[in-house]
């Protein structure tokens, strides 16, 4: 025979051969899948983030079959895909907030530096020399050591500082583990108005008026403006807000002193003259307070900040 | 006696001498994709052992007896190419049912190597050699322990390399080319070595 003719024939015997010999050991070493394992496998992003703490979106998905892992562990998910797992799991899901990282730091001190820094320009690097040049040693080191880590380019360093694009963030928490400071953390972001206090600063009043513009100096008139009881606290002189019982009305933003709390990203203005009686009814702590604050409003937070320290 | 000894010479070549990816300059993808950390290095360097070693012992005898019989030695590349993919989809498989650990050891680097052509060329050698089966072994699994220490040096390497500062243009894959070949030059101070 000649080789123009074996030569395909003997490569495509040993085709047919191997086929055959795949097809069989397919069958023969079929490893059981969950089909459940695979359903939730395709609906899951496959941005392999592990925010969720398992080695990627199919670690994932095994996991949540074997009942290890709870259905609405997926951040980049969120609600909707958590309730489709939750279909496939036969399980239903409550319905939680979406959650964002959230870099609690201003940045009102960055300009405040006990020396230059030349070196490394990670924030590891950086936080290694006696803890940063900031005088703060609770503050943002800007040097985007949690930008590098994003996979959602949802983080980024503005004017020294990192700032959290909520679009963009999934709550994957790769930031939280980056920052050597830690002062990134994941809340839950609520999606009417959104309160923010962004500082970690557990210094003393004193301190953090020398290191920062608008730290947190744990004045509690936060505290006594909240209408709801436990929903802004204060410890070791950091006031932190709780997210399943603030209801965003905005009252601890205008008390502020420091005017560091936020609703929506602004300062709210110190207590507008017609809205006040009403809405300083609610906490019956207060209404002594308000008219002093209405006089002069400008000069309000000032006039207040010393009484509290 | 003898034959323990030429044994011993071409495993000592293989790893050495006419190292797969530092003289010869086979298998650089894998080289150079998988080398960043040292533990995903050795964990292919280790899958790269395990299927030379496999490939060298099925590939042998398709071409003793099927290809050279009927004068289809030009076919050795295609058929190689083809008994090798099979070859690992079937490892894959085996071990995932068989030996799971072995397997998730393993993990994303056994279908890579499928396109390994450090696989490739030590059957092509094998047979343009004209090597004897234990021959053939000696060189496959030696073939890839050449392998695994060239990719854990490399992976050394680049793990310093991380935290030294190099000029921007540098930075990340052209600079691992530079240390490679460093590395290749190195190797080659071993060109020449008989010991038996």
């Amino acid at each position: 025979m000649s080789t123009t003719i074996l030569a395909p024939i003997v490569l495509t015997v040993l085709g047919i051969i191997f086929g055959i010999v795949l097809a069989v050991a397919s069958k023969v070493f079929a490893v059981e899948k969950d089909p459940r394992e695979e359903a939730i496998g395709e609906i899951l992003p496959g941005a392999n983030c592990g925010g969720c703490g398992y080695p990627g979106c199919g670690g994932y998905a095994a996991s949540v079959v074997k009942g290890i892992a709870p259905v609405n562990a997926c951040a980049p998910g969120g609600a909707e895909l958590a309730k489709k797992i939750g279909e496939i799991m036969g399980v239903t899901v409550e319905e939680g907030a979406r959650k964002i990282a959230q870099v609690k730091c201003t940045g009102g001190g960055h300009d405040k530096t006990r020396y230059d820094y030349v070196g490394l320009s990670s924030c590891l690097g950086i936080s290694r020399v006696s803890s940063g040049p900031l005088m703060c040693s609770y503050g943002c080191l800007g040097g985007g050591d949690c930008v590098a880590v994003c996979k959602f380019d949802a983080i980024a360093v503005v004017d020294g500082v990192a700032k959290v694009d909520f679009d963009k963030c999934v709550a994957c928490g790769a930031c939280v583990d980056a920052c050597p400071k830690h002062i990134i953390e994941i809340v839950p972001l609520n999606a009417k108005k959104y309160t923010e206090l962004l500082c970690s600063s557990h210094d003393k009043g004193p301190a953090v008026r020398a290191a920062c513009d608008n730290g947190c100096i744990g004045c509690k008139i936060c505290v006594k403006a909240c209408p709801k009881e436990g929903a802004i606290t204060v410890e070791n002189f950091l006031a932190t807000i709780n997210y399943d019982i603030c209801i965003g009305c905005g009252l601890c933003s205008r008390a502020c002193p420091r005017q560091l709390i936020t609703v929506d990203g602004k300062v709210l203005p110190p207590k507008p003259k017609k809205e006040e009686p009403k809405k300083e009814a609610a906490p019956a702590a207060a209404p002594a307070e308000a008219p002093k604050a209405a006089e002069a409003a400008p000069a309000a937070p000032a006039a207040e900040a010393p009484k509290a320290e | 006696m003898e034959g323990i000894t030429s044994l011993l010479s071409i495993g000592l070549a293989a790893v050495l001498v006419n190292n797969f990816v530092l003289s010869q300059f086979l298998g650089i993808c894998p080289f150079m994709g998988v080398s960043k950390k040292v533990d995903t290095a050795v964990g292919m360097g280790m899958a790269v052992i395990f299927v030379m070693a496999v490939a060298s012992a099925v590939n042998w005898p398709i071409n003793q007896f099927i290809l050279v019989p009927n004068g289809l030695g030009f076919m050795q590349t295609v058929t190689f190419i083809l008994v090798i993919a099979s070859l690992v989809q079937f490892v894959e498989m085996f071990l995932q049912k068989a030996m799971p650990a072995l397997y998730e050891a393993l993990g994303v680097f056994l279908p890579l190597i499928t396109t390994n052509c450090a696989v490739l060329g030590v059957t092509l050698q094998n047979a343009q050699k004209g090597y004897n089966f234990g021959e053939a072994m000696t060189y496959g699994i030696f073939g890839g322990v050449g392998f695994l220490i060239a990719i854990v040096l490399f992976a050394s390497v680049r793990e310093r390399m991380e935290f030294s500062k190099c000029p921007k243009a540098f930075e990340g894959f052209p600079i691992a080319l530079v240390a490679a070949s460093l590395i290749a030059l190195a190797f080659m101070g071993f060109s020449g070595l008989k010991v038996w």
